[in-house]
């Protein structure tokens, strides 16, 4: 094995920086992996079908790093748009701390690492699951989609939807109808939280050239679809109480959360660019921190009727 | 003067290289607490355990008298 590093400053000899352990961590996006754990988690747990929770850990560990190594692949490319979005500059790669050629090998490394992995713990659907989830995001989405259409945030959701339904194959080897309702839970309700976000941190996109949706449509449109996205994901969240893996606790969230998403994608609809500005965007703030605990709570309470069930409590 | 001496790109490397170390650990633990949960598992089935495969043949009680 070679000493020779990859990363630039540590080619050029300068002794200054080293790329450290926690810099590849960030490489693999830990943040966005959190959420990819607890969703691929509670897929695994509403699923009909036992697994022992060792194998369910490795299971998870094994998505969770399929989802670091999407980010990695993912930085490796948009280096470029990092270095220009405020947001993003502060990551590994724009910050000089790790060479593009180490966070594409880190990428690529632990791509097929954790789909053999996860097939081998759990099954080969699964595995071909992730590696599909890994290839859509890192090159349907970030190598094709992103940069050349609007609706990027809609398919790149996509991506971001998957872990339930592979935490799901994970215990059943296949597809059902709660694991779909799952994946539409979280890619319907991508869209109205990134839309909110873009539209008050309105000069990051821009500068970038990224063709968010404020840029190209202009503002009035983003809110329009909002709107148009929280409605459509309503009855989403409301049919999956129906299922088996829904039940009283988790119609009750639904219904007082969604309710709350249209009210604010309601207001957000009816505000225009003048007003907005005035109270420094407070209504879209307010949207997009609720987002943040839309998701969460969702698939808290689908846990929840899940765990409750071996007790006669859970479900309807 | 000591044996070995110390490169001072080691040092710069230590973090990584200890993080390495700890996955790689974590990874053994891995594969042998999968073994472990996979071959103890109720459902295994060794070649001689599958059904409708016998591989002694029952002997009969011998009679007393």
């Amino acid at each position: 094995m070679t000493d020779v590093s990859l990363n630039p400053q540590a080619a050029a000899g300068d002794a200054a920086y080293e790329s450290q352990f926690g810099d590849y961590i960030a490489l693999l996006k830990p943040r966005v992996m959190s959420l990819v754990v607890f969703t691929a988690f509670v897929g695994l747990v509403a699923a009909p079908v036992h697994v022992h929770p060792f194998i369910a850990f490795c299971a998870v560990l094994f998505i969770a790093v399929g989802g670091g190594a999407s980010g990695a692949l993912n930085m490796w490319y948009d280096s470029d748009i990092d270095a220009v979005m405020k947001r993003t500059v502060g990551r590994p790669i724009p910050s000089g701390r790790v060479g593009r050629e180490e966070a594409l090998a880190l990428g690529l490394t632990l791509s097929g690492f954790s789909c053999v992995m996860l097939a081998l713990a759990a099954n080969v659907f699964a595995g071909l699951f992730l590696a599909f989830t890994i290839f859509f995001y890192a090159v349907v989405y970030t190598m094709w989609l992103k940069r050349w259409t609007p609706q990027n945030i809609v398919i790149g959701g996509a991506a971001g939807a998957f872990p339930p339904m592979i935490g799901w194959a994970v215990a059943t080897g296949g597809v059902s109808v709660e694991s779909v309702l799952m994946f539409l839970l979280v890619f319907m309700w991508t869209p109205p939280h990134f839309w909110a976000l873009a539209l008050f941190m309105k000069e990051d996109y821009r500068d970038a050239g990224v063709p968010m949706l404020t840029v190209t449509h202009g503002r009035k449109s983003t809110r329009k679809h909002i709107l148009a996205y929280t409605v459509l994901l309503a009855p989403i969240a409301l049919v999956t109480g129906v299922t088996s893996i829904g039940g009283p606790i988790y119609m009750a969230v639904a219904v007082v959360l969604n309710g709350l998403f249209l009210k604010g994608a309601f207001q957000i609809w009816r505000r225009d660019e003048t007003t907005a500005e005035a109270d420094n965007y407070k209504v879209e703030r307010s949207f997009f921190k609720l987002s943040l605990y839309y998701t969460a709570l969702h698939f808290a309470a689908i846990l929840v009727e899940a765990l409750l069930k071996p007790y006669g409590l859970g479900g309807w | 003067m000591p044996l070995a001496h110390e490169h001072e790109l080691h040092r710069r490397r230590l973090s990584r290289n200890l993080g390495l170390g700890g996955v790689l650990l974590a990874f053994v633990f891995l594969i042998f607490g999968m073994t472990f949960v996979k071959v103890t598992a109720q459902n295994v089935q060794f070649p001689d355990t599958v059904p409708g495969v016998q591989k002694t043949v029952p002997v009969a009680p011998a009679s007393g008298n």
